[in-house]
């Protein structure tokens, strides 16, 4: 029992759809029309829905989380019951030491303040005392990096600025149980990335973490364990591998309809069969079918990765590696394998597929997410690629002498 | 009610920098600085010198010193009353995302609404104190009574303010009612005018909380002589009931706050 942070049992949380009587001017009548017509006062189109249905699941301590689900699947719902702002209609939850939710890293600024009034402000809004602020001021301040805008009203600060400096002050308060809610969808991809490597640190000191965001790639960079929701019910709590792709999973897909030609088959395989965990420098092999319903000439197939943020980050085709066009009858079948040497570093990636007429730029039959893969990486590299790195010199360099002579 | 106490008070250092925000924000955003927290009580003395005025002329006796040091009495903690329920009834839309966003106990706004205004009272009762000493109104030890009378003024404007935030967060006329309140309440106040001025009447005007307190300020203040107790143990009834009564209704809505917002 004691080595439980969070627990959640059974919750349910419903939402009015329809209108409420938000002003005494229309309860009064709407009342009297209740006592003198026996009316009742809950009229018909206040439709309910269920936000939530059924959560259940528990966070040991010092354990990170994650909770991914398309928008409006509950996931702020199930933090906003967590974090205590709304209550839930039926259950029961547990939470076990200080909670800490970064929802929303910046809402306690006020613009006329400066820098350095908002970060007592914003402290003590998340709990914080005035001295233990004091104490840390120099790191919040050294982390955000602004220290020249310090004294400087906050509204002239970019968005960026916001960000960070609120993000700073939130990381700073060392809560038992921290929750994060797509604070990571402002700032750089630097900024980004040094949030998620304060978020890993919090998570070594013991900190129990519930990391919500879309961003896959934090995600399975933050939490060994996730949970997806879908419509306010739990779909799935295990490996965040394992999550993260029955969520893509679930997203929809262009459909075969009645289509010329269209791919019947891509996937990704390593020399065992299908596979989708690999390590960085692996190599793996695309196998690709395409199936012709009519007859068709001058095809070429096309294969890409793209990333969670679906950046393309490779692509290539058969027309580009110097096959001919291929031409189909009805009926007939086509099937290339493309060999790979996977240079991505850490990270989920996605593999799309197409037929393309290079000649007419016609696409046939598009897929975005034909397999998704992860790829591991031991080395210590961040970022899309790896270029596997080593150092092969390393030296103390004495004041006088020169790297580069002029 | 215990429990929730204790955790706002674990949460005092919040009210304080809240109500600190609160203030700077004012002082800072007004070109007037200061004056901001002495204007309103300075145009509500300025028009209950003008009424009584009126007074002495109908009752052909001249305007005495005193009058006008038991009006300024009065007006001042009147001005604090009613910048207080004003800010209060905003406090907790002023602070949308932070409702919306964050756990803490949500009284801290309009108890920090009232801090603020508190602040601007505390301005213009220095100001009210060198007004008494050139009107010559000399002092007594009945001034000890006026630390309590304000105290009791507080705790009603805390639990009146309550109420009222909480309300108007559900219902959004309440503000424009709040607001006519506010407008009328002077002439149901015994502050242009001294309640004994009404005779057998006046045990009516007193049934308004606030009244027994404004007046037993005027009394220890300007006519040296202790308030009326069974009044005054009144209104600390009614500020008591109200702080509770307020405190729990707000506490048992909280939880509905970010959806009703």
């Amino acid at each position: 029992m004691s080595d439980i942070a969070l627990r959640m049992e059974h919750i349910y949380k419903k939402f009015r759809k329809g209108e409420t009587y938000n002003s005494l001017r229309d309860l009064l009548p709407a009342m009297s029309g209740k006592i003198f017509r026996g009316q009742e006062l809950d009229s018909s189109n206040q439709q309910e829905f269920w936000a939530l249905q059924d959560i259940s699941f528990e966070v040991k301590l010092g354990e990170a989380l994650g909770i991914i689900g398309h928008n409006g699947a509950g996931k702020s719902t199930a933090l906003k019951i967590l974090s205590r702002i709304m209550r839930p209609t039926k259950g029961n939850m547990i939470v076990n030491g200080r909670l800490s939710a970064l929802i929303e890293v910046a809402a306690g600024f006020h613009p006329d303040l400066t820098g350095m009034e908002n970060i007592f402000l914003h402290g003590t809004i998340l709990g914080m005392s005035r001295r233990e602020i004091q104490s840390k001021l120099d790191q919040i301040i050294a982390f955000s990096g602004i220290e020249e805008f310090i004294d400087t009203p906050v509204k002239r600060y970019s968005s960026g600025m916001y960000a960070r400096l609120g993000f700073s002050i939130a990381a700073h308060v060392d809560p038992e149980v921290l929750i994060v809610d797509e604070v990571l969808s402002v700032g750089d991809f630097i900024f980004q990335q040094r949030c998620i490597e304060r978020i890993q640190s919090v998570i070594k000191t013991g900190t129990t973490v519930l990391f919500v965001s879309h961003n896959l790639k934090a995600v399975t960079e933050v939490c060994p364990r996730t949970m997806l929701l879908e419509h306010g019910k739990v779909v799935a709590i295990d490996q965040t591998d394992v999550v993260a792709r029955r969520y893509l999973g679930a997203l929809p897909e262009a459909e075969e309809g009645n289509k010329p030609v269209y791919v019947s088959k891509a996937c990704i395989r390593d020399r065992a069969g299908e596979q989708s965990t690999f390590e960085s420098g692996d190599t793996a092999w695309v196998d690709v079918e395409i199936t012709a319903q009519e007859t068709v000439e001058r095809l070429s197939v096309v294969i890409w990765f793209t990333d969670d943020t679906q950046y393309m980050i490779f692509s290539t085709s058969t027309e580009r590696l110097g096959l001919a066009p291929i031409s189909l009858l009805a009926g007939e079948r086509y099937r290339c394998t493309f060999e790979l040497k996977l240079n991505m570093a850490h990270g989920s990636f996605h593999l799309g597929s197409d037929v393309f007429r290079y000649d007419r730029q016609m696409s046939y039959d598009r897929h975005n997410r034909s397999a998704t893969i992860f790829v591991g990486s031991t080395m210590a590299v961040r970022g899309a690629v790896n270029c596997f790195p080593t150092v092969i010199e390393s030296e103390k360099i004495a004041n006088s002498s020169r790297l580069c002579e002029v | 009610m215990i429990a929730e106490l204790k955790e706002l008070y674990k949460y005092r250092e919040l009210l304080y920098t809240i109500a600190y925000r609160d203030i700077k924000v004012r002082y800072k955003q007004s070109v007037m600085g200061f004056l901001w927290a002495v204007l309103m009580p300075i145009l509500i003395v300025m028009s209950g010198v003008v009424v009584r005025y009126a007074y002495a002329m109908v009752a052909h006796v001249p305007l005495k010193s005193a009058d006008i040091a038991s009006v300024a009495v009065k007006s001042v903690p009147w001005a604090f009353i009613v910048s207080s329920i004003r800010f209060t009834c905003s406090s907790l839309f002023a602070n949308y995302s932070l409702v919306v966003k964050i756990y803490f106990p949500k009284e801290v706004f309009p108890m920090a609404a009232i801090l603020a205004c508190l602040f601007d009272f505390l301005v213009a009762f220095l100001a009210l104190s060198i007004l008494l000493v050139v009107l010559h109104i000399g002092w007594s030890i009945y001034l000890l009574w006026v630390p309590v009378l304000l105290a009791v003024i507080i705790l009603l404007c805390v639990g009146v303010g309550l109420f009222i935030s909480a309300a108007s967060l559900f219902f959004r006329d309440v503000k424009y009612i709040v607001e006519i309140f506010l407008t009328f309440g002077i002439f149901f106040t015994p502050v242009f005018f001294d309640v004994r001025m009404f005779g057998n009447n006046a045990k009516w005007l007193m049934l308004n909380p606030v009244a027994p307190l404004l007046e037993g300020l005027s009394t220890c203040i300007v006519r040296h002589q202790p308030p009326d107790l069974s009044w005054c143990l009144y209104s600390l009834a009614f500020s008591v009931i109200a702080f509770m009564g307020g405190f729990v209704l707000f506490k048992h809505l909280e939880p509905a706050f970010a959806e009703s917002i």
